[in-house]
């Protein structure tokens, strides 16, 4: 049915579930959802495996029932990475110009990107992303494509996202062993901020949120190219572990209590309000405050924003952000996050939408599946340039095909 | 930190544009620089001051200052710092002139008698009054010296770093593990003052030898100053092809340094490098990145020099300053053992009661020590986690197997409200 090449899937390990999604990239390059394969997730603690026998069988039925829905074989994805090891920063790579006529040329530019990556990085590490923010000639900033101009010096700035190699590698490794091939690894932030952020988004400055159950992974655009990235190994399992501490209950129960009564801001109607739980016979065991419930809530949601906001601060990209704030992931589903969000770090605060993909859209607008949908729709753009149709993702550049052959 | 263009040729005698005096003190500090005799010294006066008429009279110093009232009977100070304190007051004019005119006293004492004790806060004292820079460089008595010894050397030790720009002080008890339990007593004193004049050598080429990368007096002073602290030093030397691991080995062993655990303690080093003329920057750079591998907390003075005489020969100096209050001295001493040792023999024309270098250790040993400071170290490392209080465990609950999330010193796995002390109930 399907051209194979046209067939997209990006594959997400999640904390608490795994998620294929598979696109079609029609003939004008639109991506489009075609299908959708979840599982729930058991051998992953903080974004990483914890469990590989476990996560193979998840990773197994998720990528069956995406193929079933979308009537296609998957044989490649793209997957999505994230842990507390990821981390980013933004690196300057020089090079001076040596031909005669001070032309800038095709070589001095793929020189001057080699060096902005020649970085210091611990031997255990790789990186996973160095994309391109802008490239300086004779000092002079804010230039796009240096070819063809005249100068002396040319500079590039770079964000480069590295990780631990052999983490990285397990998740590689254990797709592979499923007789998938991994096209690319991709941070999740990064593709939650593909599926969100309209190209306006990131030219007027923007941030990601997306707190997934073990991570937060963040990204800063500003001027249309990510400034900054981050990932916290903090997210909603931490919210269902504290409420299973403060409230004294098991963890299943915590976990659905969030779900049920949970909320990011105590609400002052709650004030006093007690449930009664029961057990499978319905008789009562244990009552619990909703107002301790959503205190305890808000209060490791209002430290997550805080040491994200912290970090912006240290980055000096607070007043970038002109676009404000979206948030995605299943942390967005929490009744008034984003008014806490609001609060903390100071500007509007809206739901992500995933409005840059066509296809089962309201199935598929959820904040949970706006990951699968980023890396699908980077995979998009990948083999969209590799058409050399178009260069949308120009700055993206992948370096990773020789870390996953290894 | 300044580079001379060219290799200066280094002559002891020339060097030195400041005049120093070394200053010994007491039956132990006249004996010590009695050893100081060579051609090396010879840019300094040496000065001899002592209540003692006979430790003088064999003396081969350039001044010698006897101090003496009738009070004692010529007796000396009988081990009573007090007397030997009020005796150097009563005599300050002199010691102050004997001080004048030097840039640099280098005051050296054996402390627990009373003429070391007593009279070395008071010349240094009045060695700052002249206007010199004063460093004085002292050793603390053996345990088996007994309770007032010790006292007295402590009190003394304290009374010294009040007014020296600078003390370097070396507790003789290390010595133990440099020498051979059946040694005579003779020979250990012995043995032990020429340890000790190793390390002053290293000192001395540290203030005298113009260095490529030099270190000014300043530094040391710097390094030794205002630290409220126990510096200790080592001086090692070797030579062929693989001194510099050779010497990395032996400061790592060192003794004085409790086998480089005062190197991973220490938060000032200065470290001072003396080669020939072969010395390359491999081999500065090799043993400056295993001494800052071991004591990566301490900010770090470095100097080297080329000294033609010293051949194939590379010595290395080390002065590690730490910030403890408390030096480790008796706790309590074995009995009062003051016999011949404590009172008369410890300050007797052998006795000096110090030590530094080299020690003379076998290759097992050797590893034997490495291996010990490697097993340290790693053990040192967990100190500087934070612990949890044993009242206030909180399970990890989900995340009891995984890697804790530490935010800026904070393990954010534990429930915010807990961190933040909101009560629940």
């Amino acid at each position: 049915m399907f051209d194979e090449s046209s067939i997209i899937v990006g594959l997400e390990i999640g904390t608490s579930k795994i998620c294929a999604v598979v696109g079609e990239q029609g003939a004008d390059g639109a991506l489009n959802i075609v299908g959708l394969g979840q599982a729930r997730s058991r051998g992953v603690r903080k974004g990483e495996i914890a469990d590989a026998a476990l996560v193979e069988e998840d990773v197994r039925n998720a990528i069956v029932e995406a193929e079933k829905m979308a009537d296609v074989e998957i044989r490649s994805v793209y997957l999505g990475v994230s842990g507390a090891h990821i981390r980013g920063f933004n690196n300057r790579g020089v090079h001076p110009v040596v031909s005669a006529d001070r032309e800038i040329s095709r070589d001095d530019v793929g020189d001057v990107v080699k060096n902005a990556k020649a970085i210091n990085l611990p031997a255990e590490n790789t990186i996973i992303h160095a994309v391109r923010q802008h490239f300086l000639v004779d000092g002079h900033g804010g230039i796009t494509d240096p070819v063809g101009m005249l100068g002396a010096r040319i500079e590039v700035d770079m964000h480069v996202v590295h990780g631990n190699t052999n983490r990285l590698q397990n998740a590689i490794r254990l797709v592979k062993g499923l007789q998938l091939k991994v096209e690319e690894i991709v941070s999740s932030g990064l593709a939650s901020s593909l599926a969100l952020l309209t190209s306006d988004q990131k030219e007027l400055g923007a941030l990601v949120i997306d707190i997934g159950a073990g991570t937060t992974d963040y990204v800063v655009y500003a001027d249309g190219v990510i400034k900054h990235t981050g990932v916290l190994a903090v997210g909603g399992d931490h919210v269902s572990n504290d409420l299973g501490h403060g409230l004294k209950v098991p963890l299943s129960r915590a976990e659905k209590l969030k779900l049920e009564h949970g909320s990011a801001l105590v609400d002052e109607a709650m004030t006093g309000r007690t449930l009664t739980l029961t057990n499978e016979h319905g008789l009562p065991l244990k009552t619990v405050n909703v107002e301790h419930l959503q205190r305890i809530m808000s209060l490791r949601l209002e430290e997550l924003f805080q040491i994200i906001a912290a970090d912006l601060e240290s980055a000096g990209l607070v007043d970038y952000l002109r676009a404000g704030v979206f948030l995605c992931g299943g942390g967005a589903r929490v009744p008034q996050v984003a008014a806490l969000a609001e609060r903390i770090l100071q500007m509007p605060v809206s739901i992500g939408q995933t409005n840059s993909i066509s296809g089962l859209k309201s199935a598929l607008d959820q904040p949970e599946f706006v990951t699968a949908i980023g890396l699908a729709k980077f995979g998009s753009l990948k083999s969209r340039r590799a058409d050399g149709k178009t260069s949308l993702v120009q700055g993206i550049k992948s370096t990773l095909h020789g870390f996953l052959r290894r | 930190m300044n580079t001379s263009p060219e290799i200066p040729a280094a002559q002891p005698e020339s060097s030195p544009a400041r005049i120093l005096k070394i200053i010994g003190v007491g039956d132990a500090g006249v004996s010590l620089i009695n050893t100081l005799d060579t051609v090396e010294f010879a840019g300094a006066t040496r000065v001899a001051i002592n209540t003692d008429g006979l430790s003088l009279a064999s003396s081969s110093a350039e001044v010698k200052i006897h101090l003496e009232t009738k009070l004692m009977r010529g007796m000396g100070t009988g081990g009573d710092a007090e007397r030997g304190q009020s005796l150097a007051e009563e005599q300050f004019s002199t010691l102050k002139m004997a001080c004048s005119g030097a840039d640099v006293v280098l005051i050296i004492a054996g402390l627990g008698g009373g003429a070391g004790s007593g009279i070395s806060p008071v010349l240094a004292r009045a060695a700052r009054e002249t206007g010199a820079l004063v460093l004085a460089f002292v050793t603390l008595p053996f345990l088996c010296e007994g309770n007032r010894r010790s006292k007295q050397a402590q009190l003394s030790l304290e009374q010294i770093k009040a007014v020296a720009d600078g003390v370097i002080c070396l507790p003789s008890q290390k010595a133990f593990k440099l020498i051979d339990e059946n040694t005579s007593l003779l020979d250990m004193f012995r043995q032990t003052g020429g340890l000790l004049v190793e390390g002053l050598r290293g000192i001395w080429q540290l203030l005298t030898r113009p260095g490529l990368i030099q270190i000014h007096f300043d530094d040391l002073c710097a390094l030794v100053r205002n630290r409220h602290s126990e510096s200790s030093f080592a001086f090692v030397e070797a030579s062929g092809a693989g001194r510099s691991r050779e010497i990395v080995e032996k400061l790592i062993t060192h003794p004085l340094l409790d086998e480089g655990r005062a190197l991973t303690d220490s938060d000032a080093v200065l470290v001072s490098l003396v080669g020939g003329t072969d010395l390359t920057m491999a081999e500065v750079n090799r043993v400056m990145e295993h001494i800052s591998r071991h004591c990566e907390h301490a900010q770090i003075i470095m100097g080297a020099a080329v000294d033609a005489a010293l051949k194939n020969r590379l010595s290395v100096t080390v002065i590690a300053s730490k910030n403890v209050a408390a030096p480790e001295l008796p706790a309590a001493p074995a009995g009062d053992l003051v016999g011949p040792v404590g009172s008369r023999g410890g300050m007797g024309s052998v006795g000096v009661r110090a030590t530094p270098p080299a020690p003379s250790f076998s290759l097992e040993q050797r590893e034997q020590a490495l291996s010990k400071s490697a097993g340290r170290s790693r053990r040192a490392a967990p100190k500087m986690r934070q612990e949890q209080l044993p009242l206030a465990i909180v399970s990890r609950g989900r995340f009891d197997k995984s890697e804790p999330t530490v935010h800026k010193g904070e393990d954010l796995d534990i429930p915010t409200f807990v961190r933040r002390g909101v009560a629940m109930n």
